[in-house]
């Protein structure tokens, strides 16, 4: 084993910054209105191969005036159908899922304000030591103009309602209403399941959004 | 299971707020209620991973991913530096993507209409992947200033956006990095959102000399640091469950 080097102090993070109205540029350049790179990363992640139930996620993302915004970066994360994630740091006993990453990226459409993912329902996920199983959860990360740093929020399943009575995170959520913003309902078009998650940032209908 | 390390927490004091009515926009797009705080889980440890195969040999090189009948017009620059993480270790193997206007402030995308042209040999994004180091390193034009409403006259100080993973979802991390010696820097909104003064000056790209290529290329140089983490301390941290 080769020793633990010594570390003089903390380096303190770099700071956020908006993401800006054009991030698509960089991030997503179809969408900006440019081919550049040969491979670009998607928002339709349920490729050939991949094992589970092929699911939509789509939504809104509103400002504090009820307006839709058009220009929002939105990015997933989740476990496989299995329940695992494809990262080291995940040793559950489970299977993984080579051909499934994990990860999507989209933006909201420029005129509907649409954002839309083609994934894979995910397992439930070990909770920390001594809390229950975590109910299948998909986690969302938000960047876009006017917003300093990205926001973090979770989305859960309707039609899990017992594994997400149980869930560790949702009920720590002081509000039982909070917790509703945080669950999306299910509905079927043409033979397609889809989730609805709609994002409030701001007012009456709030999203929580967590600090992790 | 816990995690076998968690990040440190994030904090929120060198970060810019949510809400910031100096950058108007902020208003209506920060949430009212505080952020609820979650300890890491598996879902906060874990993120993406990215390889070399999916990238392009061009795709960190600016001047040429989007040449068309010449090389882009500007001042070319390379800019490197390193990604670490809060413990001073190299952040190995991670996505860095990067985006900007072109010499003249003008974006390639369908949204801007500043009146600067288009600079037709000049795309404006890069990506690559950290080495065993932490360190990357891209050649570009740098980017001219540019107008954006805010208050009336509102201006930009030149900046390259970047966006960086980590190796955990909960690092993840969008910012912009600024030109030393920019007399905008003092007038810009959002710089100004940043509450701490020595957390704004760190992103201010340094003149770098040493790695400039002489009669071809200036350089800067700037460094990340992503949230630092700790392993799990007297924690059953093998027999997960």
């Amino acid at each position: 084993m080769t020793p633990t080097p010594f570390i003089p102090s903390y380096l303190p993070e770099t700071a956020s910054q908006t993401a800006g109205p054009y991030v698509h540029i960089g991030l997503i350049p179809k969408q900006a209105g440019f081919e550049i790179f040969e491979n670009n990363f998607s928002g339709d992640i349920a490729g050939p191969g991949v094992a589970g139930e092929r699911i939509i996620i789509e939504g809104r993302i509103f400002d504090g005036a009820g307006h839709v915004t058009k220009d929002v970066l939105v990015e997933t994360w989740q476990a496989n159908a299995a329940g695992r994630y494809n990262h080291p740091s995940d040793t559950q006993d489970k299977a993984l899922d080579q051909r499934f990453r994990g990860w999507a990226r989209t933006g909201t459409d420029f005129v509907t304000g649409l954002y839309t993912i083609h994934t894979i329902k995910p397992g439930s996920v070990a909770g920390r030591k001594g809390r229950k199983i975590m109910a299948p959860h998909i986690s969302f990360w938000l960047a876009s103009r006017g917003i300093n740093v990205g926001l973090a929020t979770r989305m859960y399943f309707c039609d899990e309602e017992a594994a997400n009575s149980e869930d560790p995170v949702l009920n720590i959520i002081e509000q039982p209403e909070r917790r509703k913003t945080l669950i999306a309902p299910r509905s079927e078009r043409d033979g397609a399941t889809v989730y609805t998650f709609d994002i409030h940032l701001q007012g009456d209908r709030e999203t929580v959004f967590f600090d992790i | 299971m816990t995690p076998e390390y968690e990040f440190h927490q994030r904090d929120r004091d060198i970060h810019p707020p949510a809400l910031t009515p100096v950058y108007k926009t902020s208003v209506l797009r920060s949430p009212r209620i505080p952020l609820f705080s979650l300890q890491n889980s598996l879902s906060e440890v874990t993120g993406p991973a990215f390889s070399h195969d999916e990238l392009g040999p061009l795709d960190n090189d600016l001047v040429l991913n989007y040449a068309r009948d010449g090389k882009p017009i500007g001042e070319q620059t390379i800019v490197h530096g390193h990604v670490l993480d809060g413990n001073g270790r190299p952040v190995r193997n991670t996505l860095v993507e990067v985006w900007q206007a072109n010499a003249g402030g003008r974006y390639r995308h369908r949204n801007d209409t500043y009146i600067a042209p288009i600079d037709p040999n000049f795309g404006g994004c890069g990506r690559m992947l950290t080495d065993d180091n932490g360190y990357y390193f891209f050649r570009t034009v740098k980017p001219g200033a540019y107008p954006f409403r805010n208050r009336v006259n509102s201006w930009r100080p030149a900046h390259i956006h970047f966006s960086v993973f980590g190796s955990g979802f909960a690092q993840r991390l969008i910012t912009q990095m600024y030109f030393e010696g920019d007399p905008l820097i003092p007038h810009d909104s959002i710089i100004a959102t940043i509450p701490d003064k020595s957390a704004a000056e760190r992103l201010i790209a340094r003149l770098d000399l040493n790695a400039s290529l002489p009669l071809e290329c200036l350089a800067y140089r700037f460094d990340i640091v992503l949230r630092g983490s700790r392993q799990t301390l007297f924690e059953n941290k093998l027999q997960g469950g």
